[in-house]
């Protein structure tokens, strides 16, 4: 069985309602999180992200002028300076499919619908913490893998086509910098 | 915590897309235990939360009088995208709460009142009546009874609203296949 040393882990919280918010830092540090951010709109969450570097980010959808769902796109920018990879869960009270599919097109990682529960908060934990999913980059798409199984019987269009074509490793920061002198 | 520097982060190319796999960057976290030694942190977070409920009722009522704003400023003033906004903010904020304070009847007629504001065409030609029932539910299964809500009485109300604000928005949309589409999916939160 695994353990998640939750007093190593930093997370990121934004929802702006402060009864929610109340709720969420006393899950986490009951869960042993001692690192725990709070933002009460997407815009400071941005700011704090940059900051902080969390590992883990908790956004609510609906908020005022800059939304959960803007934030997580903002997040998954490839080329930003920042971390673009940082596990991001979705807590809101949206709970139509209709909704998962967007969330999950903004390089949402997991979707989790209120009511609260600890343990459906301790699970999408465990899966970002346990099963990171690599991440995709097309065109129009970046971020966590959005196939969670394979579906052999599937018969409609294929978003991904085209054969292997090379493996590229990433040159360091350091390498780059080097290089650019 | 761990970040992985960019030596670790593999990209293969497809025609289309790039697959980018990288060392778990949370793995230092993970500590495998022996069944005995595990601890329970879910148990230990549902007590501390519990802790919290002393808090719930009072909660609960800065949310219904938000909403109770919210719906007085749309009364006397109508519709614009902000005051929408808020009443749909203050909706949609009871809708996921009120079943962790203890009201789960009120997160349904929340949540009845949210599909109207979202699907309705107009809301300016929506029946004030609609809203005003949706609210007047609220604001009485929070002010007026306990959280034995679960009893009949709100459960019933709570039923016959979404059954008005559901056939409401079916007429409303029978031309808008997309938003009709919406309204008659299912729930991803299973019912009570």
């Amino acid at each position: 069985m695994f353990r998640i040393d939750f007093n190593k882990l930093r997370f990121l919280v934004c929802d702006d309602n402060p009864h929610m918010r109340r709720i969420l830092r006393t899950l986490l540090h009951s869960f042993g999180a001692r690192e725990v951010y709070e933002a009460e709109d997407g815009a400071t969450a941005l700011e704090m992200y940059s900051h902080y570097v969390p590992d883990i980010v908790i956004t609510d959808w609906a908020m005022p002028i800059f939304d959960g769902l803007e934030l997580a796109q903002m997040i998954r920018q490839p080329e930003s300076k920042g971390n673009p990879y940082a596990p991001i869960i979705m807590l809101t009270g949206h709970s139509e499919k209709r909704r998962v599919t967007v969330a999950r097109d903004a390089g949402v990682t997991e979707f989790l619908a209120k009511p609260i529960s600890a343990k459906g908060l301790y699970q999408r934990i465990l899966n970002v913490v346990a099963s990171p999913r690599p991440f995709i980059k097309t065109k129009t798409y970046f971020g966590p893998d959005r196939r969670r199984n394979t579906n052999s019987a599937y018969m409609g269009p294929e978003r991904r086509v085209g054969e292997k074509h090379e493996v590229m490793q990433q040159p360091s920061l350091l390498d780059k910098a080097r290089s650019s002198i | 915590m761990a970040k992985n520097s960019a030596r670790d982060i593999e990209v293969t190319a497809f025609a289309t897309h790039q697959i980018i796999t990288q060392p778990n960057p949370l793995r230092k976290v993970l500590r495998r235990v022996e069944k005995k030694d595990m601890d329970d942190p879910i148990g230990r977070a549902e007590q501390a939360l519990a802790g919290l409920s002393g808090e719930f009722k009072d909660w609960m009522t800065t949310e219904v009088n938000r909403l109770s704003a919210a719906h007085d400023a749309v009364r006397n003033d109508g519709f614009t995208k902000d005051r929408r906004d808020e009443l749909f903010r203050a909706a949609h904020d009871i809708k996921g709460d009120a079943a962790t304070f203890g009201y789960p009847t009120a997160a349904g007629v929340a949540e009845s009142l949210c599909r109207i504001i979202e699907h309705a065409p107009d809301l300016d030609k929506v029946p004030a009546e609609l809203f005003t029932h949706h609210i007047n539910a609220i604001l009485a299964i929070v002010h007026e009874n306990t959280k034995l809500d679960s009893i009949s009485v709100s459960a019933e109300l709570s039923r016959r609203l979404r059954k008005v604000a559901d056939d409401y928005l079916a007429d409303v949309n029978r031309d808008r296949p997309e938003h009709l589409e919406v309204i008659l999916a299912p729930s991803i939160v299973p019912a009570e």
